[in-house]
Formats: structure tokens, C-alpha cells, sequence
């Protein structure tokens, strides 16, 4: 296998964006990965397309996007790992890459959610479990799924609704912070528990938003990086992945996601690390419980001891292990399948140390991110370790 | 965001037909009352929900076992914001409860005040026949009283 960087990164505002359409979407990040790598859309072979779609008119996005964006010839697929999508199309890319087969890669992860009423999006989601056992005859959502988490949680290790706020707050304060974010304004505790009720105990500030959204990320092999002479190449150093049963009625355990800890065992055993090593983090909290679970999955702190790291700021910039600082899903957005190549793109900025505005940049030790991706509720779960 | 010029597209409307020749025994004893789980007969797997074959050894013998129903609440939710198909449905209780067999099921939990719903709430999985035809199970607290 041959060592594999990222060397270029894009990334649309996320948000409501009625203003395009999916192709002018994803163009917003296609152009500024290309540019940032200094290569032009003839030199990319392979473009893994990560998109849910349904939710917006183009059956065939990889196929629409490669066209718009003077891609067409490369080698395309439009992937599907639920919200960790971003994550399985670069996995791919990287394989690509590492075996021999191309030199260069473009993932591009690209969503519009909001051309669809809310409430038939919330259906789409909620579908995305085991449609016939959990959402046929029992209405499933998104939040429901991770509320039942939430509540598993709170009984077994005290965890309190003000807790899962204080997740909410943090991410809220580094939306505010990110110009590119879908919410960029603060919120306080208060806020969030007043918000109304979606699926108890998760209320409306405890849930991500439905986002349109894109990122793009170009890979190259180690010596694509040298011909092309990438002064601050991000190398992939090791993916993790695993997976949860589909019915939730089959899993033993409902106070953390086993897909995510044997997908970050995997991903430590082959960067050869241990998460004090990390110097930042993006887990997936598309719900303000799910940061937690993944701050005990992941192993950045004892099961049930989740809520002291939020409590004790362990994980804002300054802390231990600084955790969705760009705004996380919950503020940032979760266009679902650009979230994963999202994480990349950020972790990428925070590797370089060029992230704007300084003061949401982490300080950096060993050079070394974690990006933690979640597909539904731990049915899939890809970790991504990068390192400069 | 102030709205922005959009055009609408054709419509598209999709249901399904869903196969359930294979495990049609569970959803004829739903209209009977009865709760069927699968067991292997080669390996002794218990399977809920039902299935045809056994993902554990590949053995496709599979027997009918009624199911007690009685379980114990593992977690539960209270959904309020509900999907586009069940827009006409007042707010419920979904539950995760473990049955004596060993094995867990997810069901709405009916006949118990939100406030009352716990974890560890005793329950019993019925059978039920919506107003819409609909064949389906449900648990409800069991009266200890």
C-alpha cells in the first residue's frame, strides 16, 4: 500500500441553499479543492461521489456533478453509508490511491435536503434504519433512534438533559465562529431546554439541522505529492470501519455504539496511537447525546465519564482534546452525505494551522486528528486518522 | 433566508409491495392474537423479528415459536415530531423491551401515562389489527396490582 495525502480541500457555506441547485453546489467546493491542490479537473481519474439524494431532483448526482464540474470521463460511483457516506466514498478513494490503481482521487460529498418539506425529510431518515421492523409500523425518527440512546444513557450513568445542552452550547460557540457554518450564532443552556420537545429527551437544540451542503477533497500518492511539490501534504495514516445490526431491537446495549469503538480500535491500532495522541477531533454529533457516546466510544474518556468531559470543557479549544470546533454537525449542519468529507476538510485546515479565525484554531503537539463518522444510529461507523 | 425562485418538479409517489411469503406464518398469527418468533432448528438461534434463514449458520430449517410477549422496558422515547406518513397519529411511546425469551423488540408502549413510562417498566407484546388494517403488536404495563 502506498501512503496517501490530501492535498487539496473545498467547502460550500452550508445552510438553507435554495439558491442552487446540486451540480452549482457542488461546483462551490469542486473549484477551491482543485485550485488548493493546483490541479484542473482533467488530472482526476477517479471521483467517488458521496450523496443520499432523494431529497433532490437528481437520481444520478455523481453523474450530474462529474458533467457540471468538466469531470466526465473519470471513473464515478455515488456511494451510500447513510451519514457516514463522506466517509465510505473517501475510504474508497484512498484504497485507490494506496494500491497503485490511480495517482489522484477527488471525493466530492454533496446534499440538498431542503427541497423536500421538513417533515418528508424527517420521514426519509427516519426510514433509514430497518425500514420494515422499526419505521412500518412504528414511525421511527432520527432523533427517536438516538433519543432511545439518550435514555438508556441517563439511567444508567445520571447523565441530565443539562448535559446534552452543554454539547449543544459548545458546538453552537464554534459555529459562531465558522463563517461557513449553517448556524453561526451562540445559545446558552436555558435555550436549548426550552426549546420544544422532538423526540424526549431530545429536544429541538439538541438536534443537527437539515442542511444542504458540499465539500470536496483531492487525494494524491506519495509521489504524485513530490512531482506536484505540496509543501503541507495531510497524510491518511489509518481508517478504522465497522458496522450495527439494522433493527436496534438486536443490539445488547444501548448506552454507546459498538460500530464506533471496533472502528476506532481498528483505525488506532493501524495509525499506531492512542486518542491522547490527538491533537483535534470531529466525532459525529448529529445529536448532542451522540458527541457524548462518542467521547466514550472513542475512548477519549471511561464509559459513563462522557458527561464530565463536557462539564469540565475537556473538549473546547484549550482542553484536552478539542471536539467539533468547526460547529460539529450540530451547528456546522449535516448536509448527510457531505458531513464525512466535511470532517476531512477541516481537519485538513486544522492540520495546516491555517484555519480562520485564528482563535478557533486547535494548537497542535503531534499533528495528528481523528475524524469519527456515524452512518444512522452505529449501523455504520468509519474512523479516520489524519496526520501531517 | 428570503425565498429564492424554484421550479417544481413532476411528482413522484412510491409504495411498496413488501414479500412476506417466507415469514407469512408471523402475520397470519397476528390476526390471530399470536406472536411467532423463528428458531434455527439446526443451531437453536431464537430470531425476532422472524426470519427465513439463520445468519448465523447459513441453515435455512427454520421452526415457529410462539412468544410469551412479557418483557421488561430496556428504553424508550416519546416522539413528538413525526414523520410525513404518520402526520395524522397524536405523539407515542416507542420502547425497546427484553422478552423472557432473550430476545428484544421494538413496539410502540400504550395504556400508561407518559410520566409513568420507565426503565425497567414490566410490559406484554399483543397482537393488533389497526383501524386501518394494518397488522402490528404493541406492548402495554403490566397490572401488578
Amino acid at each position: 500500500m502506498r501512503k496517501v495525502a490530501i492535498i487539496g480541500v473545498g467547502h460550500s457555506r452550508f445552510g438553507n441553499r435554495q439558491d442552487v441547485n446540486i451540480c452549482e453546489l457542488a461546483f462551490e467546493a469542486v473549484k477551491p479543492a482543485l485550485e488548493d491542490a493546483g490541479l484542473t479537473a482533467k488530472d482526476i481519474p477517479y471521483v467517488p461521489v458521496a450523496s443520499i439524494g432523494v431529497w433532490y431532483e437528481e437520481p444520478l448526482p455523481a453523474v450530474a456533478i462529474a458533467e457540471y464540474c468538466g469531470l466526465t470521463g473519470a471513473g464515478l460511483a455515488k456511494f451510500e453509508a447513510a451519514c457516514a457516506t463522506g466517509s465510505a466514498a473517501t475510504y474508497a478513494a484512498y484504497t485507490a490511491v494506496a494500491s497503485g490503481h490511480v495517482d489522484t482521487a477527488m471525493v466530492i460529498g454533496a446534499e440538498k435536503m431542503k427541497e423536500v418539506d421538513a417533515f418528508t425529510a424527517v420521514e426519509l431518515i427516519g426510514r433509514a434504519g430497518y425500514y420494515l421492523w422499526e419505521f412500518e409500523n412504528f414511525g421511527m425518527t432520527f432523533p427517536a433512534y438516538y433519543a432511545l440512546h439518550a435514555v438508556a444513557h441517563m439511567n444508567k450513568y445520571g447523565t441530565t438533559e443539562e448535559d446534552l445542552a452543554l454539547v449543544a452550547v459548545k458546538n453552537h460557540k464554534y459555529g459562531a465562529m465558522n463563517p461557513l457554518a449553517h448556524f453561526q450564532h451562540e445559545i446558552t443552556v436555558d435555550d436549548v431546554l426550552s426549546s420544544y420537545v422532538v423526540a424526549w429527551p431530545l429536544k429541538l437544540y439538541d438536534c443537527c439541522p437539515i442542511t444542504d451542503g458540499a465539500a470536496a477533497i483531492v487525494l494524491a500518492s506519495e509521489e504524485k505529492v513530490k512531482e506536484l511539490g505540496i509543501d503541507t501534504p495531510v497524510w491518511i495514516d489509518a481508517v478504522g470501519f465497522s458496522s450495527g445490526t439494522g433493527n436496534l431491537s438486536k443490539r445488547g446495549t444501548y448506552v454507546g455504539l459498538e460500530a464506533s469503538v471496533q472502528a476506532s480500535k481498528m483505525a488506532y491500532k493501524m495509525a499506531k496511537i492512542t486518542p491522547d495522541d490527538l491533537d483535534v477531533a470531529n466525532v459525529h454529533d448529529c445529536f448532542t447525546i451522540a458527541e457524548i457516546l462518542a467521547y466514550e466510544d472513542l475512548g477519549f474518556c471511561k464509559k459513563g465519564d462522557g458527561t464530565k468531559m463536557i462539564r469540565e470543557g475537556e473538549t473546547e479549544i484549550g482542553g484536552r482534546i478539542p471536539v467539533n470546533i468547526d460547529g460539529g454537525l450540530k451547528a456546522k449542519g449535516h448536509p448527510i452525505g457531505a458531513t464525512g468529507v466535511s470532517m476531512m476538510v477541516e481537519l485538513t485546515k486544522q492540520l495546516r494551522e491555517e484555519v480562520k479565525p485564528k482563535s478557533r484554531q486547535a494548537p497542535m503537539k503531534n499533528y495528528i486528528a481523528l475524524a469519527h463518522n456515524v452512518g444512522g444510529t452505529g449501523h455504520y461507523c468509519y474512523v479516520t486518522v489524519l496526520k501531517r | 433566508m428570503s425565498e429564492m425562485p424554484t421550479i417544481r418538479s413532476r411528482p413522484l409517489h412510491i409504495t411498496y409491495n413488501i414479500p412476506i411469503s417466507k415469514t407469512l406464518k408471523f402475520w397470519e398469527g397476528l390476526k390471530e392474537g399470536k406472536i411467532y418468533a423463528t428458531k434455527c432448528k439446526k443451531c437453536g438461534k431464537l430470531y425476532f423479528p422472524p426470519v427465513a434463514n439463520c445468519a448465523a449458520c447459513y441453515s435455512s430449517e427454520m421452526e415457529w415459536v410462539e412468544l410469551s410477549g412479557e418483557g421488561e422496558i430496556e428504553t424508550f422515547t416519546h416522539v413528538i415530531v413525526k414523520p410525513a406518513s404518520f402526520s395524522s397519529e397524536p405523539p407515542y411511546t416507542v420502547a425497546i423491551a427484553k422478552l423472557k425469551e432473550g430476545v428484544r423488540v421494538l413496539a410502540w408502549l400504550v395504556g400508561v401515562k407518559k410520566k409513568d413510562v420507565k426503565v425497567g417498566l414490566k410490559v406484554k407484546l399483543s397482537a393488533k389489527t389497526t383501524s386501518e388494517g394494518r397488522l402490528t403488536y404493541e406492548f402495554r404495563p403490566i397490572d401488578e396490582g
